[in-house]
């Protein structure tokens, strides 16, 4: 079973990235089950969302305290939280940033695991003029993980979205995700 | 069949949708509030035919359930927590008045302190209620005990709580398939009020004074409707089984053929419990697990059956009650057990306001009843996963 974590900051979809990813999963054929972690929810707080992938029917129902990925989707939250705890000595981190991942590497003292890192907050403002990472940050995790592919991915954020902001939204959340994939950086 | 990406709460509301009942009267509390949102979006999509009542309260809500249903119509609302507490006077009401009213109930600790995470103190204040309760592990049982719980309401004239876990299942995404609309109204068939109000040519008098006269003799009787309410979830969960395809009974009984320390537990945490006992299992400890899926009536026939002849038995109950010998289903269950006499019995108290229970928490629990084949139980009731 696959254990993914996403870390952001209330109103940055976080939630919605995790419940996503689930649905591409589930697309795909396997099983899944996303959810977020609630506390005191307002925008800006620390926010926690959770995705299990596998290829039986997932039964249990406590929360993940060993991601074998996490999503940061708020750099500034590297420092502020424990972002790699729990991970496996080879988990995956993807961080939303400007940084190189030998940078994000140096500053959390992580030197275990693979890092990624791509610039979805700079995406996002030129895809929609504001800082909604998460789209983008899928197309980075796909890249990183293959856990899904990034056509059952485009699928479902078409499906999801097309009714609330017609083609045009979409076509610019599509152009975000393949952006990340491409640009995103190992290191 | 395809399966769907959804919550449970979006879960229900299919349900909802797929039912179509003719009144639904509902006010917003966390975590309840996205089932009425799901309902909603289908009413004003124009997928639903019914009449959505936003009143000003739970006890209005229930209170406009009670007259909408008494009037003829199928009624359905949601409520958590300190909505259900506040329903409470008209809880009691609709189950004396016989109205099949089906409420889904999202279950979240009651205030105080406030909180707004899972624990059954909501649900389990009303098991004496008049009742029927139905409590799901996951979300594609949420949606069934739905729809089942409308049919068993309206064959036994009784309502039914249907109760998922706030949060853990009520917000979390799984897998569901969805019956076929269609099918699910066969299935569900007609509503035929029992003397409906608005049946003018047959004018009845609905909620009368009823003193030391004849009050004894009326409960007694809506006792008998909580008995045989027992034999129609049978009657309707065959129904049920043959044309969905389902095999559901009042218990589910995982992997108890030669189990010999046995969990009960209800709801969501029953999943972990598997994952735990298929893990012991493939170390050869013979565990099972025990869900109810029906808890009111309490089945207390099949309870014994299932776990008359096994060594140590742990209840888990999501919910304290304060200056009672352990908590409701432990009580219950030790009881039926009392003429069997052979099981140790234990609770454990877990969970509460949403604290998180894990497979290594049950785990402890296998070992702990496990250690009790040989030696007394020094503590019937414990506490799992709290600060002491």
């Amino acid at each position: 079973m696959k254990e993914i974590k996403f870390i952001g900051r209330g109103g940055q979809g976080g939630k919605s990235a995790a419940a996503i990813l689930a649905d591409a999963a589930l697309e795909k054929g396997d099983f899944i089950q996303s959810f977020p972690e609630y506390g005191a929810e307002r925008q800006g707080a620390p926010v926690y969302a959770y995705t299990r992938i596998d290829q039986k029917e997932i039964r249990i129902h406590s929360g993940i305290t060993n991601p074998q990925i996490v999503a940061v989707l708020d750099s500034t939250l590297l420092t502020a939280l424990p972002v790699t705890e729990g991970m496996p000595d080879d988990g995956i981190l993807i961080v939303n940033t400007v940084e190189d991942p030998k940078q994000v590497r140096s500053r959390i003292n992580f030197h275990s695991g693979r890092v990624f890192t791509v610039d979805a907050t700079g995406i996002s403002i030129d895809a929609f003029g504001k800082n909604i990472p998460n789209t983008p940050m899928l197309g980075a995790v796909e890249k990183a993980t293959g856990l899904v592919t990034l056509d059952v991915l485009k699928k479902k954020i078409s499906d999801k979205f097309i009714r609330k902001i017609g083609q045009e939204g979409v076509d610019k959340n599509l152009n975000a995700i393949q952006r990340a994939y491409d640009e995103v950086k190992e290191g | 069949m395809k399966k769907t990406a959804m919550t449970g709460t979006e879960a229900v509301a299919n349900a909802m949708r797929q039912i179509d009942p003719d009144v639904v009267p509902a006010y917003p509390i966390t975590p309840q509030t996205e089932i009425m949102h799901g309902y909603a979006k289908f009413l004003s999509d124009g997928k639903v035919t019914g009449e959505l009542i936003r009143v000003e309260s739970e006890h209005s809500a229930m209170s406009a359930s009670v007259g909408a249903s008494c009037a003829g119509a199928r009624v359905m609302t949601a409520t958590a927590a300190n909505g259900l507490a506040l329903m409470w006077e008209i809880v009691y009401i609709a189950a004396s008045m016989r109205l099949p009213i089906v409420m889904s109930v999202v279950n979240r600790a009651l205030s105080g302190p406030i909180n707004i995470h899972c624990d059954h103190s909501d649900s389990m204040g009303c098991r004496d209620s008049g009742w029927i309760q139905m409590y799901a592990e996951n979300n594609q049982e949420a949606y069934e005990n739905a729809i089942l719980g409308m049919r068993l309401a309206e064959k036994a004239r009784l309502p039914v709580m249907s109760c998922l876990d706030g949060f853990i299942t009520s917000h979390a995404v799984e897998p569901v398939t969805l019956f076929e609309d269609q099918s699910v109204k066969d299935f569900i068939g007609e509503h035929i009020p029992d003397h409906p109000l608005l049946d003018t040519d047959n004018p009845t008098t609905h909620g009368p004074l009823d003193l030391f006269d004849y009050y004894f003799e009326h409960k007694r009787k809506q006792s008998q409707g909580m008995f045989d309410a027992k034999s129609l979830f049978k009657e309707v969960a065959a129904e049920y089984n043959q044309r969905f395809g389902r095999d559901i009974k009042e218990l589910e009984e995982y992997s108890m053929d030669d189990a010999e320390t046995v969990i009960v537990a209800l709801s969501s945490t029953c999943g972990t419990a598997k994952v735990v006992v298929d893990s012991l299992r493939e170390q050869g400890k013979k565990v099972g697990l025990l869900k109810l899926r029906l808890f009111r009536p309490f089945p207390m026939n099949e309870i014994k059956e299932a776990l008359k002849s096994r060594k140590v038995i742990a209840v888990l109950d999501r919910v304290e009650s304060f200056g009672a010998f352990g908590g409701p289903l432990f009580s219950e269950i030790r009881s039926a057990l009392y003429e069997s006499g052979s099981p140790k019995i234990v609770n454990y108290i877990y969970g509460l306001g949403g604290r998180e229970i894990d497979t290594k928490m049950i785990e402890r629990v296998y070992e702990e009843i496990e250690s009790y084949k040989n030696k007394e139980i020094e503590e019937y009731i414990k506490y799992l996963g709290v600060r002491e």
